[in-house]
């Protein structure tokens, strides 16, 4: 019944739709009459080749592996979530509560419970969507778009007129308290003699997000819960059948999701702006569609393919400060992935099919 | 309040609700045909730029060469606002057609696709606008010729002394650019074209059971495709209108989430051509009373703005979860179909 063995539908699949979206990137370079060989080499420059730049680049990569992550795990449960945005957006609204109104001794206990809000926050907000998925059948993509522009306006509501300091002009609640101040790459690796990671935001939750690549693994492929969150994603009738509720997996995945696409507050909200501000998010929760698709929703995946949306974000910067081409290039880039790995998946699927086909038949 | 300040009010109403309208019918078409378009942002955005930009270039060129052939007498042709017109729509047939590609052709995620159209054109569009005009993602500000004029419908100066009709009709009625009349007429045309011919009851079949079409001998592919052409049609005229009808060129985001409004009102409106006028015109007063009225004081309490903003959307879900009455979409919407062989 397979037409192709695995390893091509894990691997060869997206990496020619990843090299197809290279090329036409490419050509849009060239298009703007720029060199796509040079605007490369300034990419890796800025973005790979000093550690400010790593620091910039691993940043943006901690925002992507917790949108990625999840985006993925809607994914598993057949869900689309493209309220990461907005999840992520309530998250910091969580952070910010929990830093600015509870007296932190010290920034250890901060973290511990500026994740547990922002998690919780992310989570309440998809839940929303979730619950009139499971119960009602309102499509849950037009729901969580709908969501991601009414946290836009909570959000605003709420810096605007509860949370701004009495005084201040641009809405965006005030400095958090010293306490709650995450340690930066460049206070755990930079000695006197060796200043690495000077003055980017790369910063302690880099490795919260590593740790919940591992815990997403984990719970995908190693607990009772991930396995039903997979069968009711391949087959929803089947996963009635054999007595796993939709409502409560429906309900559990966005919870999950949602909680992560939370957690990544903490790093902007807490580790780098160390105060909320209007759009903190920056279109993080976007990007995680293509780091999820691009990384077939697996962990490892999606931990590799933030790393490269990270590079081309830093990259990206790097490109519009010494170049005429704007950061927009990235989103470019972004939606060509999206297209090829998520869209036009089929496209290279089909005929790859059929030349393992032809090859098969002439070896057997 | 007084009669001029609601005539002005929904003015307003009509103007904003002009580029929901003509997004949201084609977004009707789409889906009516079984394929969910949520990159309708897109395609107005892109639409939105290469009119504004068009426009602007042939207000300016002093001559046309293409690839060695003068091309001047084309200029004369067409006012460069109608070139501009005519690039927008092109720009979003393109669009369109690779949202064709991915969905109907390859079978691909019709989600995916969608968002993927608009974080295309969201980054193509500034990209395109630093090439040409070097403004910061801007295109210049169109001057006259390049803009879509309003126009006076007949007799609506002599009327205007007429007390309460006058002023409706010249304030109200008239006044507004040959799109807006258009997107107007394009409801009762949408309305017959679907319910009134061979074609929209294909459309609609194809949407609900593409099988059955399938079986009678029409293709589904091709009806698929065309549904796909329309579509772009009117997001082509409905980002032409935002930028060279109800401003004077493309600023960087410009259609500000109104693909995502008018698919909230193509819900709202349960894929109906008149409930999505309604629909619209309804998002258009909410659009026009918040940019009015930063907060409206209703006496007994205050509304923010941000609730004003939000009740599109806060309104489609609550549509969504059936809670007053149950939106049905489209039966095949969002499968690809597959031919049994």
């Amino acid at each position: 019944m397979d037409r192709m063995p695995a390893w091509a539908d894990a691997v060869l699949v997206p990496l020619i739709s990843i090299l197809l979206a290279a090329l036409v990137s490419a050509l849009v370079i060239l298009a703007i009459g720029e060199n796509p060989v040079e605007a490369l080499s300034l990419m890796i420059d800025g973005a790979l080749m000093r550690s400010t730049g790593w620091g910039y680049t691993l940043y943006y990569t901690t925002n992507f592996i917790f949108t990625g992550l999840c985006v993925a795990v809607a994914f598993h449960a057949r869900m689309f979530n493209i309220g990461g945005e907005g999840q992520a957006m309530i998250g910091g609204l969580g952070v910010a509560l929990a830093c600015l109104f509870i007296p932190w001794p010290h920034w250890t206990l901060a973290l511990v419970g500026a994740t547990v809000a922002a998690a919780a926050f992310g989570a309440a907000w998809a839940f929303v969507p979730a619950y009139l998925q499971a119960r009602r059948g309102s499509h849950i993509v037009i729901t969580t778009i709908m969501f991601n522009f009414i946290a836009a306006a909570v959000l605003n509501y709420v810096l605007v007129n509860i949370l701004r300091p009495a005084g201040a002009m641009d809405p965006a609640t005030a400095s958090f308290p010293a306490a709650t101040h995450l340690p930066t790459f460049q206070d755990m690796f930079a000695t006197a003699g060796n200043p690495l990671f000077r003055g980017s935001p790369a910063n302690i939750t880099f490795f919260i997000a590593v740790l919940a690549c591992v815990l997403v693994w984990l719970l995908i492929w190693r607990t009772r819960l991930g396995y039903e969150i997979r069968a009711f994603g391949h087959s929803e009738s089947a996963a009635r059948y054999a007595g796993i509720s939709p409502v409560r997996i429906t309900v559990l995945a966005m919870l999950i999701s949602g909680g992560l696409a939370g957690l990544m507050a903490i790093n902007t909200t807490m580790g780098e702006a160390e105060r909320l501000v209007m759009n903190a998010t920056e279109g993080a929760g976007f990007i995680g569609i293509a780091v999820a698709l691009m990384g077939r929703s697996h962990p490892v995946g999606v931990f590799l393919a933030a790393l490269l949306f990270g590079f081309l974000y830093q990259g990206g910067a790097e490109l519009a400060l010494w170049t005429n081409i704007p950061r927009e290039l990235i989103t470019v880039i972004q939606a060509l992935v999206i297209l090829f790995t998520g869209a036009l998946d089929n496209m290279v699927r089909m005929p790859l099919e059929r030349i393992f086909m032809a090859f098969g038949k002439g070896t057997r | 309040m007084d009669l001029n300040t609601l005539i002005q009010i929904l003015d307003s109403t009509i103007r904003l609700a002009t580029p929901l309208l003509l997004a949201c019918l084609a977004g009707l078409f789409s889906e009516r045909s079984g394929i969910i378009d949520i990159g309708l942002e897109g395609k107005m955005l892109i639409a939105a730029f290469f009119s504004a930009a068009i426009a602007a270039m042939v207000t300016t060129a002093e001559s046309w060469v293409l690839l060695g052939v003068e091309l001047t007498w084309l200029k004369d042709l067409f006012p460069a606002v109608i070139w501009g017109l005519f690039a927008g729509i092109a720009a979003s047939m393109v669009l369109s057609g690779l949202h064709g590609l991915a969905s109907i052709t390859f079978r691909g995620n019709q989600l995916i696709s969608g968002v993927a159209l608009n974080f295309l054109a969201s980054g193509v569009t500034v990209l395109i606008a630093q090439v040409w005009f070097s403004q910061g993602g801007r295109t210049p500000s169109l001057m006259a010729g390049g803009r879509f004029e309003n126009i006076t419908l007949p007799l609506a100066e002599t009327l205007r002394g007429v007390p309460i009709i006058g002023p409706i009709y010249a304030d109200l009625i008239s006044g507004h650019s040959i799109l807006v009349y258009a997107a107007l007429l394009a409801v009762p045309l949408t309305w017959w074209v679907l319910f009134r011919t061979r074609y929209g009851l294909r459309l609609r079949a194809v949407g609900e059971a593409p099988e059955a079409v399938d079986t009678a001998g029409v293709s589904v592919v091709g009806l698929r495709y065309s549904s796909l052409v329309i579509t772009g049609v009117l997001c082509g005229m409905a980002g032409a209108y935002l930028a060279t009808g109800l401003q004077a060129g493309f600023v960087r985001e410009m259609t500000a989430g109104r693909g995502y409004i008018a698919l909230a009102a193509l819900i709202f409106a349960k894929w109906r051509p008149w409930y999505a006028l309604w629909a619209c015109l309804l998002f258009g007063l909410l659009q026009a009373v918040a940019l009015r009225y930063q907060n409206l004081d209703l006496g007994l309490f205050v509304v923010p703005v941000q609730v004003m903003d939000a009740l599109p959307y806060i309104l489609t879900v609550v549509i969504l979860a059936g809670f007053v009455g149950k939106a049905i979409p489209p039966r095949a919407g969002g499968e690809p179909y597959v031919k049994e062989r």
